[in-house]
């Protein structure tokens, strides 16, 4: 209700000061800055020429082991979208970002090949020739027949709005969390439905071969074997070591929790019957026995109707064999899932950025309001669960990071620099993204970090140069982390900023420089990687001999105190006022000598609390032999127990994530960055729809808007009607044509408070007679007269009831409801208003209510206003206390007062309601006479 | 066309200003009982005993045992000072089973079963620690649900109405007839009782319906055809008896053809009820309060209803309270004749709709009456619309408000809108004081 949409059309600049002279400011919030080329005649609507899609879509590519990098489908399904936008070669470009060292197969230290549970990264890239930004998630799935079992998959949402991607960042990442968790989930079921499958072979192949040696066994009486008889020993025992492995494999497997599945109540598991039809693809029968419960065990049930078949023990590597599709890899249920949420990230980000803004700024001051906001807000609107919320590492953002989040700015990307460990030709180039919570308006030329640390400072420096120069360079300002199973060869800093006051304006401030052909990678890091273990596990060496590394001891320091006992320490570094000061600019990666030793420890500790299996991966890596550029590193401290660390890290973890994941990050900035050509656009013209489930509403919205402007044009009692249903007086609708009363009952329904959180208590059509139950359950009725002894009924109930109700007669135009002399209304309905569209009129009604709304919140919350001072005033005072405060206080003259004493009440009720219970339904009533209004 | 009073729509006097419809029976709801300050029991033809707390409109429990109607209901409290106090339940049914009820636990005590008739009425003589069940003879039951004696085979038709008087006496009605009994300890010494009857009265021309002690001294008995008997509570003779309800020598004011029309029904005595001063009948449609002193009629509301008065209850602040087969629930006060009756405010409602009444004979009425002989009158100072069927019954909570059961299957409890809106603030504070939401932050 509170984001009028008029706001934001300042399109020309002398049209926005004479404004800003007459009118008192804007809030802050919704301030929108100048858009920065305005003065060079450009609008900033205009769409960027170099874009060669039209608007934006998602893209899903794999980099297959077979033909490299390969877009497989975009969202929308459709080739106009990408145009002449070249997915192949940007498929190319996003999977080549995909750090993640994903390792599977023989670690030295373990006897059976590992899984490695790798989290997905999400960075944000962006290809200024192409005119294209994306937010790029990447993720990896299961295959058994596939190298290392793994196929690198990625998702990315491609904007011609590089500012979208950066703000957007949050949102996008859990978005595309969800979609990414449902599409592995259906990945890990199908792989271990493979996996069964492959040991029954295997089952059945060692039992063929047993019976074999045996036979020859007994055949043989010689007292020697024969070549033959020890090639089957030989092949019976790599069918056995096969057996185990594999064995191996489905235990992993199966040991991946469903945390995120059940607290993201994102998926709903439909019936047996649902996933049996859906199962069309790679396991035939896996979904017999399955149960549509979300456990896991029951996901993984066993399938008896699987017929083995023989197989050779080795395994051959064929590479002309067709991979898996992407269907096949992720049993069809979940995958059509995926899609759908898909769909809706699509259908949720398409539109210009200050129109998801505005809406989300607006969303979560409404969420501020969370005492009065059932009264008139849409009810899907507040069943929307925030989108911290579903982000695992925003646990620890307790509520007053989410009030810093609004008193600052929109919940912005949270820039975050990690310099991974490329083994590619990616330089790190560390830009800032400074925090600054008094003064946001000025985009601040940033500088680069100054690195203590001598050693980093000298790679850096070199890197730095070597990204402005190069021509086919790819800027890496920060990448998530990876798994938390990394080792110190392959980890990274990852570093978060907290919300960054300026981030929706400061877009200017963190330019960069983009050469012709290079891709931006502009990572960002989502609270979910803050993890303090991550920091640690990235300087593994400093960890081990300071916990908290000062700035001499490589450009990071901690101010707080890890302190996991210490719970009130906690608490204040918790506020906004002691935010963390975490610094870090630095890279590592290449490795240093004593990250080669395999650290057989690690191995062994496969779970943290987190419940992640984590099983770290192999540190050997073969440097690749495109490495540009060196990394710094941190000087390698002798006599780390690689064994010590991980236990170390649990003992911090719980305690400190919550900590860091407040600690805002800043120092590390490329002081030469400007874009070019990413100047806001809006990627496509489509309209801005908000979210998903509003859509509907909105066209509701519109609707009930327009018909409640033509009726307060066309009844000239519109008033007292109004009246009536916002103090809670239950107001008919009669008339004999369902069409006529149904228009009506929308139209005034914007008018009626809610009784609580659940649907609005309107009845659009009713044929049968009215009865009390129902004056109490509906607040407006749409009633049906009848010209029949039946109808006859329903006018005597009317005529019995009346003291409840009101009655707009929609034939005859007649209103029979309590007189009506307030001011407030009229405000709310005034029959000359200016306003044309229905839209503009809902949003005017909400905002008038807010205000109403406001004013009530105050009357409900004051103390003394319902109960005496002393325990021995009398009782009138208080009343007359109460009715000056109405009147004087709040302005209320005649009948308004009793729509706010109403409002108070249930506000009231809904305050002290029990969680468990429902509201009390009550009715309350007046003792007043009646008026019949004609027109 | 009915004279019936009508009051407008504005009834300041009315503090009823808001209502919870309590839902559970599935069918005519007959019985409410009060268990103790915040709780009552209701029963009906669904054979379904619910228990509600009447502040919070809460369903407490819900008691399933009968399988047929239920007739009668009473509450007996535990006389035992040394434990708390246990709250009880009876209640009869058609299917000639009495139950005792566990109030605190809602589970079911004990069942009797060994009836040969429906028990029509249950009366608790808490001095004595026992009950007794009135069908078609008359049973005395200890706490314990031992049978201590019964009479013999009394009549066909069962007593419809027990009352205790001084003495260890119970006057029940049987029929016509109302027989005293007596309870005498027995004599081998156990706390055993011996029940006797001691005499009969047959001075009703018809069935008694309604039987009420209004005093030690005294108790008042009503019939089908609109007797009202004074008895002596000690001698069981007749005080004073007035069986002129209808007559219109009495009211001059009544129109000859309604005296025509009457037929018993209307001017049956269906409920009596009493103050000190006063014995307050519900006759046919109408209300009349007879003076004990002065042994007359001094303030009547012939017709008070639209149909018959089922029920009516005096309140503590000279309020009368009625509720009738039409299906509303009437305030009226006693008030002096001095005081000229407020003009009933008109409403357009009922004209608009052309089937509603017309105010002027009411008020006609009213003025007609003040020149008589009554020297106070009663005055409609508010009316309770919800229930869409007969009032059965209604239970006075004080200041909780108002309890009133229906034969459309519904409990709604009136409520002090003032009075529930400063306890919501004060819950509402208590919650923000318990939340901690108070601190300034």
């Amino acid at each position: 209700m509170i984001s009028a949409p008029d706001v934001v059309a300042f399109t020309r600049e002398e049209e926005l000061e004479d404004e800003l002279c007459s009118e008192p400011p804007l809030p802050e919030e919704y301030s929108v800055p100048l858009f920065p080329f305005a003065s060079h005649g450009a609008n900033p609507w205009a769409k960027v020429a170099s874009s060669k899609f039209t608007r934006d879509f998602i893209l899903i590519s794999e980099f297959s082991e077979q033909v490299g990098p390969q877009p497989l489908l975009t969202i929308p399904n459709d080739a106009k979208v990408s145009g002449t936008f070249d997915l192949n070669y940007f498929s190319l470009r996003i999977m080549s970002v995909d750090y993640q060292a994903s390792f599977v197969g023989h670690p030295p230290g373990s006897a059976y090949p590992k899984l490695n549970f790798v989290e997905d990264s999400k960075v944000v890239l962006g290809d200024s020739k192409e005119g294209a930004f994306a937010y790029v998630h990447h993720l990896t799935l299961y295959d058994l027949e596939a190298r290392g079992f793994v196929r690198p998959f990625c998702m990315a949402y491609i904007s011609a709005d590089e500012h979208k991607i950066m703000q957007q960042f949050q949102e996008l990442s859990a978005e595309f969390s969800k979609a990414s968790e449902c599409l592995k989930t259906g990945n890990r079921k199908a792989f271990a439905n493979e996996l069964e499958k492959k040991l029954k072979d295997l089952d059945y192949t060692r039992t063929v071969l047993h019976n074999e040696t045996e036979i020859q066994k007994k055949a043989n009486d010689k007292g020697y074997y024969t070549t033959q008889a020890i090639e089957k020993a030989n092949e019976l025992a790599s069918v056995e070591k096969s057996i185990i492995e594999h064995q191996d494999l489905l235990k992993q497997i199966r040991s991946y929790p469903y945390r995120k599945l059940k607290r993201s109540d994102f998926h709903p598991y439909e019936p047996e019957c649902a996933l049996d039809q859906a199962n069309t693809g790679c396991d035939q029968d896996l979904t017999t026995s399955d149960l549509a419960e979300p456990g896991e065990t029951q996901l993984y049930a066993h399938v008896p109707s699987y017929t083995p078949k023989l197989i050779k023990a080795k395994s051959a590597k064929c590479f002309d064999k067709k991979l898996k599709t992407l269907e096949e890899l992720c049993d069809i249920y979940f995958f059509t899932q995926t899609l759908d949420q898909l769909h809706q990230i699509e259908r949720t980000f398409r539109g210009d950025v200050c129109y998801l803004l505005t809406d989300q700024i607006s969303r979560a001051l409404l969420k501020q309001q969370s005492v009065t906001n059932f009264l008139f807000e849409d009810v899907s609107f507040l069943d929307e669960k925030p989108p911290e919320k579903q982000y695992r590492g925003c646990q620890g953002l307790s509520q007053d990071a989410i009030d810093r989040k609004c008193s600052e700015e929109s919940p912005a990307p949270k820039v975050v620099i990690s310099l991974g460990s490329y083994k590619s030709s990616v330089e790190c180039v560390p830009i800032k993204m400074e925090q600054e919570i008094e003064d946001s308006q000025e985009p601040k030329m940033t500088e680069s970090i100054t690195f203590e640390h001598q050693e980093n400072l000298d790679y850096l420096d070199a890197d730095i140069k070597g990204s402005i120069s190069s021509g086919e360079s790819i800027e890496v300002l920060g990448t998530e982390k990876s798994a938390s199973g990394l080792t110190k060869s392959e980890s990274q800093a990852s570093l978060p900023v907290s919300p960054s006051p300026q981030v929706g304006r400061s877009k200017v401030g963190s330019r960069r420089t983009v050469s012709e052909d290079s891709i931006e990678v502009l990572s960002t890091c989502p609270s979910e990687s803050l993890i303090p273990e991550d920091f640690k596990a990235s300087y593994p060496s400093a960890i081990n001999e300071e916990p908290y590394v000062d700035d001499e001891e490589g450009g990071l320091h901690f101010t707080p105190k890890l302190n996991p006992d210490n719970a009130d320490e906690q608490e204040d570094i918790s506020k906004p006022e002691n935010l963390v000061q975490v610094d870090s600019a630095c890279c590592i990666g290449k490795e240093s000598p004593n990250f080669l030793e395999p650290l057989p420890d690690l191995g062994q500790k496969p779970c943290n609390e987190d419940g992640v299996v984590r099983i770290p991966p192999q540190p050997y890596r073969q440097v690749e032999p495109g490495l540009r550029g060196s990394f710094g590193s941190f000087p390698s401290h002798d006599g780390i127990s690689g064994g010590l660390l991980p236990y170390e890290l649990d003992s911090r973890y719980l305690t400190g994530s919550r900590e860091v994941s407040k600690s805002s990050l800043d120092e590390c900035s490329d002081s030469t960055s400007y874009i070019s050509s990413a100047a806001s656009t809006c990627s496509d013209r489509t309209p801005s729809p908000a979210h998903l489930t509003c859509q509907a509403s909105e066209r509701h919205k519109k609707k009930a808007g327009q018909n409640a402007l033509r009726f307060i044009r066309q009844y000239p009692f519109a008033h007292p009607a109004i009246y009536s249903l916002l103090s809670g007086r239950t107001l008919i609708v009669l008339g004999e044509e369902e069409a006529i009363v149904k228009k009506l009952v929308t139209a005034l329904s914007i008018f009626v408070p809610n009784c609580g959180i659940y649907a609005k208590p309107v009845k659009h059509w009713v044929t049968s007679p009215l009865h009390v139950v129902d004056f109490q359950k509906w607040k407006l009725i749409g009633l049906q007269r009848v010209v029949s002894p039946a109808g006859v009924n329903v006018l005597h109930a009317l005529s019995r009831y009346s003291r409840y109700v009101s009655i707009l007669d929609a034939d005859s135009k007649t209103l029979r409801c309590p007189l009506y002399k307030g001011t407030l209304v009229s405000r709310l309905a005034d029959h000359r208003t200016q306003i044309k569209r229905g839209s503009t009129y809902y949003m005017h009604v909400q905002s008038i209510l807010t205000q109403l709304c406001s004013k009530a919140f105050l009357f409900t919350f004051c103390h003394h206003l319902h109960l005496p001072i002393s325990e021995r005033e009398p009782e009138e005072s208080v009343v007359n206390r109460r009715m000056n405060f109405l009147k004087l206080q709040l302005g209320l003259a005649n009948e308004d007062i009793k729509i706010v004493q109403y409002l108070a009440e249930l506000l009231k009720l809904q305050y002290i309601q029990e969680p468990g219970q429902g509201v009390n339904p009550l009715l309350r009533f007046d003792y007043v006479p009646s008026f019949l209004y004609k027109i | 066309k009915s004279s019936v009073q009508t009051i407008g729509e504005e009834q300041i006097q009315n503090p009823y200003t808001e209502l919870l419809v309590l839902k559970g029976h599935q069918d005519i709801v007959r019985f409410l009982v009060q268990i103790d300050d915040c709780r009552f029991a209701s029963a009906g033809d669904d054979g379904i005993v619910f228990l509600w707390n009447a502040q919070t409109g809460e369903k407490l429990f819900e008691l399933h045992g009968h399988t047929h109607k239920i007739t009668a209901i009473a509450a007996f409290s535990s006389s035992d000072a040394s434990e708390e106090k246990k709250h009880l339940i009876l209640t009869a049914s058609a299917d000639r089973t009495v139950i005792v009820w566990d109030c605190s636990s809602g589970r079911q005590v004990q069942k009797v079963s060994c009836f040969h008739s429906t028990v029509k009425c249950l009366t608790v003589l808490q001095r004595l620690d026992v009950w007794l069940s009135g069908g078609s003879d008359l049973c005395v039951w200890n706490r314990k649900l031992d049978l201590l004696c019964k009479t013999s085979h009394l009549t066909d038709a069962g007593i419809s109405a027990l009352v205790e008087l001084p003495k260890n006496c119970i006057a029940a009605a049987v029929g016509r007839e109302l027989i005293i009994f007596r309870l005498v300890a027995s004599n081998d010494g156990s706390e055993g009782w011996n029940v006797l009857e001691v005499k009969r009265l047959v001075d009703h021309q018809d069935n008694i319906l309604s039987l009420v002690s209004v005093n030690d001294l005294t108790f008042v008995t009503g019939s089908h055809v609109g007797e009202l008997i004074v008895w002596d509570a000690l001698d069981w003779t007749k005080q004073a008896s007035e069986c002129n309800f209808w007559d219109s020598s009495v009211h001059p004011d009544v129109q000859p053809e309604i005296k025509l029309s009457q037929s018993p029904n209307e001017t049956s005595v269906q409920h009596l009820t009493s103050d000190e001063e006063c014995v307050f009948a519900a006759v046919g449609k109408g209300i009349y309060v007879y003076n004990l002193q002065m042994k007359r009629v001094i303030a009547c509301q012939r017709t008070a209803h639209d149909s018959s008065v089922l029920h009516i209850e005096r309140l503590p602040n000279r309020q009368l309270i009625s509720c009738s087969e039409d299906g509303s629930v009437r305030i009226w006060e006693l008030r002096e004749k001095q005081q000229l009756p407020a003009e009933p405010v008109p409403t357009g409602f009922f004209n608009m709709w052309g089937f509603g009444r017309v105010n002027k004979q009411a008020n006609q009425a009213a003025k007609k009456m003040q020149e008589n002989t009554p020297v106070y009158f009663l005055e409609l100072v508010g009316d309770l619309i919800g229930h869409s069927s007969a009032v059965q019954m209604f239970l006075y909570f004080g200041e909780l408000g108002l309890a009133t059961c229906s034969a459309d299957h519904l409990i709604i409890l009136w409520k002090d809108g003032e009075r529930e809106s400063r306890l919501r603030s004060l819950t509402l504070f208590q919650k923000l004081a318990k939340n901690g939401d108070l601190q300034l932050k």
